[in-house]
């Protein structure tokens, strides 16, 4: 193979490598990733139904209803909008009313959300930020706590 | 007192970090040899200074002196000794001060193992090192003081966060430190010889020792982490794509490639504006790692307080040290004269294959990481990038990847034989496949997971093709074949066993497609399957450790009516901090585990309970072990020894004399 032979196969080969690697991206960006919104965000958005959410606020005090140990309904709020929350598993370690919670899942067309995950804050030094930044726009954020 | 002379010996740290740098350079500048001898005394002296600083913290830490705010936050009277010690970098200001420990460590290694390289390279590459330290120094001594007293002294500490409370505090952070920061060595090589303006295959020689040191210490460090992050937390995930686990996987696969490209810039002294590219990269993703994890703008378990000035203040040192070396890269990389193009079909030709999929994965684990934080800055949007983006577009690279990487290495350099190549590893081929038909039999769907573990085993087998075509011939005695094994350089070794570890982790990876999560609330002394086993509560009860109450649960693990191990999942409460947290009960039965963590209880007399199966779990670790293990023995190779290299020719009289 002669010099020029030899650049253009190193040339096209790491072109198909790059193309490759930004199809998949472009292609994985398109329809993997998950928008974050806060109860109220989500009803000026009007979601349609089917498609991944990610929600974030507070789990509003008196709405959790456990059957069976493992079905759990509750309504996320951000003390302007609500929302209901279906859920299958175990909650997390910190899970209270009261206290933030992102939860991740699907919009039924009945309006609620199916979770497939339920994340609480950790400590009472830090809570996820997209929470914390929620519950400020909303003005119910108590600031940390000392 | 003690607390005091730490601080002050971090500023004296600091003005020999800028001694460090300053007089070598201009030593080399002015081809001072008295000006450039400074270089390995001040960095030996800073690494002394910022050792004791630290040991003056974690005296504190020790003694539980609450009079420094570093103590009250993060600690506890009744805290385990382990976690006293070990929480000393469980916390920003302290994990800051590890950061700069393991920096001057590796500036303290440099000048040690440097007798024998060239003076001038020696000189500025220590004082780079020392440029890079101060800006540390600097940050920790202007934002992030771990001596700050208070007074009055609280009575008692407020404990430290109970999820780190774990013999994984006491391996993972310096471990990962470690790699993260022995980068700054191959950094530091990279900008001296830009400097300096002599980049060659002594260069690339030097490198590659300090370039394997932060891949083993990197790989050990994150495998650490993943297991740490599988039993602690309680949902039977290892890797969750967490920015902060991709902060350190960028790194590390920048480092791989690395490995991979000075290997071929030593031996046919090509790819050397890539391989100084690639040292440069492999720090800067480092520090990108340290600005994401230290400055705020992510949370998680390791953002430990979020403080704007410090984000500010990381991404200036960021900016400057990569905007610096990327700017003298540009202004020394056209004057390099071009390398040999080679043939597509060799060693370094496959070389160079392996190391545009490795930057097209590294890539997109950055893109993964900053997309979403660059549209949350530009438009105010809120996305996660999540483990479903990560698994379409690295599965496709990864997979081939790991398809290549026996055939390459079965190439020879300059000129290789594809068919000859695939001709013998034919037998690989066939494991591969026999062995894709197996898990089908036994394990069944998903298809990704077959596939994936007979190209796993494939993997395994084929690495050793390069050790059996360098031993075996037709007609050999067992003398000579014995005796050309025990000839082959053990970096032959390396590259085959960190090659087949790799392998198991594929295997241990593929297998995750095979494990049976179930969810359920436990009736105790009734039987609850788990894939082909069964779990039984036998007793629930509290207890009471050192800094915490707990529940444990009793649990017998069970095969076909036989009890066969008992685990003992437990919820703990950390009264100091109000935290409750889970430990989980684990089980290692050959090399899958049975995975058991408990919940709440209920008045009707049940708990809730996460039950898992994982077949071959073990191996995702066992593999990065091997890896490591892998890179050691290349690591001991005779020719590539640091200091073994002082028996035979110094390097520098290779080329004449040192300029």
């Amino acid at each position: 193979m002669t010099r020029k032979g030899k650049r253009m196969t190193l040339i096209v080969c790491a072109l198909a490598i790059i193309g490759v690697a930004v199809a998949l991206i472009l292609f994985a960006l398109r329809d993997n990733i998950v928008f974050f919104y806060t109860p109220s965000e989500l009803a000026k958005k009007q979601a349609s139904f089917g498609v991944r959410l990610r929600i974030g606020g507070l789990v509003k005090e008196g709405s959790v209803v456990k059957n069976d140990g493992r079905d759990v309904r509750f309504i996320i709020t951000d003390r302007n909008k609500d929302l209901e929350i279906a859920y299958t598993g175990l909650l997390p370690d910190l899970f209270r009313e009261g206290q933030g919670v992102v939860v991740d899942g699907v919009l039924e067309d009945s309006g609620k959300l199916r979770a497939d995950s339920v994340l609480a804050k950790h400590d009472e030094r830090y809570m996820p930020r997209d929470v914390a930044d929620a519950l400020k726009k909303q003005g119910v954020w108590q600031g940390e706590k000392k | 007192m003690i607390v005091e002379l730490g601080h002050y010996a971090l500023v004296l740290a600091f003005a020999l970090a800028l001694i460090q740098f300053l007089i070598p350079f201009s030593g080399a500048r002015l081809n001072d040899p008295a000006l450039m001898r400074v270089a390995r005394p001040s960095a030996i002296a800073q690494f002394s200074f910022v050792s004791f600083s630290y040991a003056a913290l974690t005296y504190a830490h020790v003694v539980s002196d609450f009079s420094v705010v570093n103590v009250i936050e993060n600690s506890h009277s009744l805290k385990p000794m382990i976690y006293k010690i070990s929480g000393v970098w469980g916390n920003h200001e302290g994990s800051m001060l590890l950061w700069v420990l393991t920096l001057s460590f590796c500036g303290g290694l440099i000048a040690l193992f440097s007798s024998n390289i060239p003076k001038k390279l020696c000189a500025d590459a220590l004082s780079v090192q020392g440029l890079i330290g101060a800006a540390f120094l600097l940050f920790i001594l202007l934002t992030s003081n771990p001596f700050a007293r208070v007074y009055p002294a609280p009575w008692e500490g407020r404990d430290l966060n109970p999820i780190l409370q774990d013999p994984g505090l006491a391996i993972h952070p310096p471990m990962l430190y470690l790699g993260y920061v022995g980068y700054s060595i191959v950094f530091s090589f990279a900008a001296a010889a830009m400097i300096g303006g002599r980049i060659d295959a002594v260069w690339a020689r030097i490198v590659r020792p300090w370039a394997l040191f932060a891949w083993i210490a990197l790989t050990l460090g994150i495998a650490m982490g993943s297991y740490w992050a599988y039993y602690t937390l309680g949902w039977g995930g290892f890797w969750f794509w967490d920015p902060v686990e991709n902060a350190s996987l960028m790194p590390w696969i920048a480092g791989a490639a690395l490995l991979h490209s000075v290997v071929v810039m030593e031996k046919r002294e090509a790819l050397k504006v890539w391989t100084i590219f690639l040292s440069i990269l492999a720090f800067s993703l480092s520090l990108l790692g340290t600005f994401l994890v230290r400055s705020g703008v992510l949370t998680s378990v390791h953002a430990f307080a979020s403080d704007p000035e410090r984000g500010v203040f990381i991404l200036a040192i960021l900016i400057f040290f990569i905007g610096g070396a990327l700017s003298l890269f540009a202004m020394r990389a056209g004057a390099l004269p071009l390398g040999g193009v080679f043939a597509p079909i060799s060693r370094e030709g496959a070389l160079v294959v392996n190391n545009l999929l490795l930057c097209a994965s590294c890539a997109t684990v950055v893109i993964g990481t900053l997309y979403p934080l660059l549209l949350e800055s530009l438009t105010g949007e809120k996305i996660s990038v999540g483990a479903p983006f990560f698994n379409i577009v690295l599965i496709p690279i990864a997979l081939p990847l790991a398809f290549l990487m026996p055939i390459g290495q079965m190439l020879a350099w300059k000129r290789g034989d594809l068919a000859a190549a695939l001709m013998r590893l034919r037998f690989a081929f066939i494991i591969g496949v026999t062995a894709a038909a197996f898990f089908g039999v036994v394990y069944g769907a998903p298809l990704l997971s077959i596939f994936t573990a007979g190209l796993a085993l494939y993997l395994i087998v084929g690495s050793f093709g390069d050790i059996v075509r360098r031993v075996v011939s037709g007609g050999m005695t067992a003398r000579t074949f014995l005796s050309r094994l025990g000839g082959l350089p053990s970096s032959a070794w390396g590259a085959t066993i960190a090659h087949s570890g790799l392998g198991l982790s594929l295997l241990g990876l593929a297998a995750t497609g095979w494990g049976v999560e179930s969810i359920v609330a436990m009736l105790p002394s009734k039987a609850y399957d788990v894939g082909p086993y069964q779990m039984v509560i036998e007793e629930i009860s509290p207890r009471e450790g050192p800094n915490y109450s707990e529940i444990f649960a009793v649990m017998s693990v069970q095969r076909q009516g036989v009890s066969i191990a008992r685990i003992e999942p437990a919820k703990r409460f950390y009264p100091a901090r109000k935290m409750a947290r889970s430990e989980a009960g684990i089980v290692t039965l050959g090399l899958g585990q049975l995975y058991a963590a408990i919940g709440e209880s209920h008045p009707d007399g049940t708990i809730d309970a996460r039950l898992y199966y994982k077949p071959m779990v073990t191996l995702i670790w066992i593999g990065a072990v091997i890896m490591a293990i892998g890179g050691l023995l290349s690591l001991a190779d005779r020719r590539l020894r640091v200091g073994a290299a002082a028996r035979r020719a110094p390097l520098s009289s290779l080329q004449g004399q040192p300029r």
